[in-house]
């Protein structure tokens, strides 16, 4: 029995990684005693399959966790899954909130296979809204445009183009990029996750790479009088949805949730799927 | 004090592990601030990841929270490239639960648990925004708390540190607290005076020393100090450590913090006894805890069914300075494991096992679950070394434990053995080898490849032991003895030596045995970017004899020098509750090659641990525990070098035949069948 959790991890939690959010679950699933079925050895350990991984310092609401369950021990335990996340929200830390639970079949596929597309959305601080609007038009209209990946402690020439599904500046009134101190300005954008993902550091040096800058890590986009030059530093960013894309829709992985694929060039917002 | 996190949350994106700098762990306290309330930042001066897991900074962090008048946050050295960042973001040290800044703090209490830390100490300090030196602290800075096992010999940090805290810290803390809330500062003026009279007043608390209450005189010819005096009356010319007589009223940390991200001893930890008689001459954390003081076993277990509920961890390590020294350990971890709780996923672990068969058979029950290495400390290569070290472990307990383990399927097994002890003949050293090379040969009776690991350790004397006496080896020494037993274990398959870097060893030689002139070794060595001394890739030994040079010392005097029964030690003035003449006539039965069997279950030597406090040692049981010749009433003249003689193993493949005193290992045995 396998049971599919949807959750979110936002604020100070962003921080940690994907291990360290593992290990939160674990944790808490002892907690909660769920009959967890363990791997085999001399160090056994719960069976957890999480999605792709999300970069440290990015937030999402669109989180998946497969965990196993013992088939014995939990066909005794009668494991009401409507209930589990009333139950485990308040074993897990600040800022993870678990959304929604429910059993799914066993496939051969795990989450990070079948996924093939995020949703994101992200705050960058430098251009204004005007010089963002540019740079995006020339990213979406190039054909091909070069960044440099690390992978594996190496440093790569990658075309971002394909990847990037869909991307535009937010519409001012957005809430998922608002903004209190009107320092940022907020973009959405849809990644692919095959063959590789994109993370969206990576989608803010394709930014720069089309209009001509330079991807310093640490320059603020500022020059020494400290007028803006334009070049976008990523502030935040927040996963919104991870999507499956399956005879031309794109599916919510828990609730099979079905959304209609946004074109491939479209410069509008990508809808954000409810 | 208004939160940093604004100013903090920027420099996250650009730094490594950045969840060492959010707090929010399971057990954080939400701190509230109080006007009448002393606030404390208890601070680690290593990496979280170090720092946070350190049970003393978590016990007082609990008591000083359920106090109404005081409120207590943590904060620990932030890594080089973060703290690059606070520096050049202008953001100063904060603490991890509110982000507030470390400066606006009435107290930085810090734990030093190891010598190398210290110029960490001064970089926290300065990062606080507070000046580094003790006498140029103004009435508004905070007061500099030290406490911890190297405060036994405060005089390094003597220039920096207002006021050390010597002992078990359960009590004082509250007594401390209370001074410092009479004093607290009110709208600018100190309620009850300057900052000169608090500190006066809390050299007064028993168990505190304010260095800046004391004169030193010194030598006119070898420069070395020569007397340590109170300048007023109500100042103790002997400052005595604090001891609490019974741990069972202490049942802390109550909520044991779960860090969010990956921490040294990342399980629950329950102290099952605190001090240790062993009476291992080179162990300073065995001399300076003593009585033994046991938690009663009923508290024990609930202490771990509770932290295991509230924490959701598979891994709870019992621990003490000797755990199987616990009076009914067997029964302890029989429940631990047994309890359907746990649903039989749960571990036990028990640092600093105990060299014999019996041991093994403890370990093997309990690490059903998930094995880890085995870890065994003979500390010497010879049975006289072992004499000479008080390390009482006979040949055949070694090699009955090393049995045991592989027979019931451990395929590495781990050895620490120190080199620079007192009298160490090359004799001694090579003996390493020797025994490692049995060990091997034993594993091959049951496995066709087994790893032996021989950790080697170079000897850095400790104040308060009876090797204080004693003149460290020179790097040169240590270096050479390295390669002999490289050397001699590189023809042996399956034995792999490793060992401690000899000049991290001398560091820490210039600063456990220095007197009030290292503080501006210490200094320097901080001022010349000498931070994570205790880190190999930041540690640079030339900054340290550089400094030295500087304050016009030298490795010979301060580190390789033996010292003289009338010498006055430059921690004469502080006391673990020890007689000089115990521990100078411990040093002498050393150097007779007399071991000095563990007092908890024979007469008293005197040592003034217990006469001292009118304490005594709590231990359930009035009976040694079974098994090998760590227990007592053995026969300890057969402890010389014997050939490896294979012991007969039980059909079973469980535990081998039991040693003298054995019998609870068939008692395990059956319990397990």
């Amino acid at each position: 029995m396998r049971i599919r959790f949807r959750f979110s991890k936002m604020g100070k939690i962003r921080f940690t990684s994907q291990r360290d959010v593992a290990r939160m679950w674990e944790r808490a699933l002892r907690r909660a005693r769920l009959p967890l079925a363990y791997t085999e050895g001399f160090s056994p350990r719960p069976q957890l399959s999480f999605g792709l991984a999300l970069p440290t310092g990015a937030e999402s609401r669109a989180e998946y966790l497969d965990v196993a369950l013992d088939p014995e021990r939990a066909a005794t335990a009668a494991v009401d899954v409507a209930a589990l996340p009333a139950v485990l929200d308040p074993l897990l830390p600040e800022g993870i909130t678990v959304e929604e639970a429910v059993v799914v079949e066993r496939s051969k596929d795990s989450l990070q296979q079948m996924v093939t597309s995020c949703s994101w959305t992200m705050r960058v601080t430098g251009p204004d809204r005007g010089q963002l609007a540019d740079q995006v038009e020339s990213l979406l209209t190039a054909d091909t445009v070069p960044i440099v990946r690390e992978r594996k402690g190496r440093q790569e020439q990658d075309d971002l183009r394909p990847s990037v599904l869909a991307l535009a500046v937010a519409g001012a009134g957005e809430d998922a990029v608002a903004d209190p101190t009107g320092r940022t300005v907020g973009l959405v954008a849809e990644l692919a996750t095959q063959p590789r993902g994109v993370r969206p550091v990576e989608l803010v040096r394709g930014l720069i790479a089309v209009s001509g800058g330079t991807a310093d890590r640490s320059h603020d986009g500022t020059d020494p009088a400290g007028r803006t030059l334009g070049i976008p530093v990523l502030d935040r960013a927040c996963r919104t949805e991870q999507w499956i894309v399956r005879d031309g829709l794109r599916q919510e992985p828990l609730l099979g949730r079905v959304v209609p694929v946004v074109s491939d060039r479209a410069q509008h917002a990508v809808e954000r799927a409810s | 004090m208004e939160s940093l996190w604004p100013q903090i949350e920027p420099l996250l994106a650009h730094v490594t592990k950045p969840a060492r700098y959010i707090g929010g762990e399971l057990g954080a306290q939400r701190v509230v601030h109080g006007p009448q309330s002393v606030s404390w930042l208890l601070l680690y001066p290593d990496t979280y990841e170090v720092g946070l897991p350190n049970q003393g900074l978590q016990i007082l962090y609990e008591i000083l929270n359920e106090r109404p008048d005081a409120a207590a946050e943590r904060s620990y050295a932030p890594w080089v490239d973060m703290e690059a960042a606070m520096r050049s973001a202008g953001v100063p040290l904060f603490s991890v639960e509110n982000h507030l800044p470390a400066g606006g703090f009435d107290v930085l209490a810090f734990n030093l648990s190891a010598e190398l830390v210290y110029t960490n100490v001064l970089n926290l300090i300065d990062l606080a925004g507070v000046p580094v030196r003790a006498a140029q602290r103004g009435e508004d800075d905070p007061v500099v708390l030290a406490g911890g096992h190297c405060v036994f010999n405060p005089e390094p940090l003597a220039d920096f540190v207002d006021c050390f805290v010597l002992g078990d810290g359960e009590e004082v803390v509250g007594e401390l607290n209370e001074v410092l809330a009479a004093f607290r500062t009110d709208g600018g003026s100190r309620a009850g005076g300057g900052r000169a009279e608090l500190l006066a007043a809390l050299s007064r608390v028993p168990g505190a020393y304010v260095p800046s209450c004391y004169d030193v005189t010194y030598d006119e010819v070898t420069g070395r100090p020569a007397g340590i005096t109170p300048r007023s009356a109500g100042t103790p010319g002997r400052v005595e450590k604090r001891t609490i007589s019974d741990l069972g009223a202490w049942p802390y940390p109550r909520q044991q913090l779960v860090p969010l991200i990956e921490v040294v001893h990342d399980r629950l930890n329950v102290e099952i006894f605190r001090g240790c008689t062993r009476g291992c001459r080179f162990c300073q954390a065995g001399m300076i805890t003593r009585p033994v003081r046991e938690r009663p076993a009923e508290q024990v277990r609930t202490m771990v069914r509770s932290g295991l509920d509230r924490t959701g961890y598979d891994e709870v390590a019992l621990t003490s300075l000797s755990s199987a020294d616990y009076s009914g350990i067997e029964d302890t971890v029989t429940d631990i494991i047994e309890d359907p709780a746990c649903s039989g996923q749960v571990s036990v672990s028990l640092p600093s096992l105990r060299v014999d068969a019996f041991t093994v058979g403890t370990a093997a029950q309990i690490q059903r679950v998930r094995r880890t290495g085995l870890t065994f400390a003979p500390e010497g290569g010879t049975w006289r070394m072992r004499q000479v070290i008080n390390k009482l472990i006979r040949e055949e307990d070694l090699y009955a434990a090393v049995d045991a383990a592989f027979s019931q399927g451990w395929k590495r097994v781990k050895l620490y053995f120190l080199i620079g002890l007192p009298t160490e003949t090359d004799e001694d050293t090579l003996g390493i080898v020797r025994l490692a090379k049995q060990c091997v040969a034993i594993g091959k009776r049951y496995h066709s490849s087994v790893t032996v690991v021989a950790s080697v350790g170079g000897f850095v004397p400790k104040v308060q032991t009876p090797f204080q006496w004693f003149g460290q080896n020179t790097i040169e020494e240590l270096t050479r003895k390295i390669h002999l037993l490289r050397d001699a274990a590189k023809p042996v398959r399956g034995l792999t030596i490793r060992w401690h870097d000899p000049k991290a060893t001398a560091a820490e030689g210039i600063v456990s045995r220095g007197d009030r002139r290292m503080g501006a070794v210490i200094e320097q060595v901080w001022r010349s970017g000498g931070t994570f001394q205790e880190w190999s890739e930041y540690f640079d030994l030339d900054l340290w004899t550089e400094a030295l040079g500087a304050a016009g010392l030298t490795l010979e005097d301060t580190v390789y020098r033996h010292r003289t029964e009338e010498e006055v030690l430059p921690w004469d003035h502080i006391s673990a509750g020890l007689h000089r003449d115990f521990l100078w006539q411990d040093w002498m039965d050393a150097l007779a090659e007399h071991g000095l069997p563990d007092c908890r279950w024979t007469p008293c030597y005197d040592c003034g641990a217990c006469t001292g406090y009118g304490v005594e040692h709590v231990v359930a049981s009035a009976v040694p525990p079974a098994g090998g010749s760590q227990g007592t009433g053995q026969d300890l003249s057969s402890g010389g070098q014997v050939p490896v003689r294979f012991l007969s193993t039980a059909p079973s493949g469980a535990a081998p035949a039991p040693g003298p005193g054995g019998s609870a290992v068939a008692l395990v045995t059956e319990g397990r069948g």
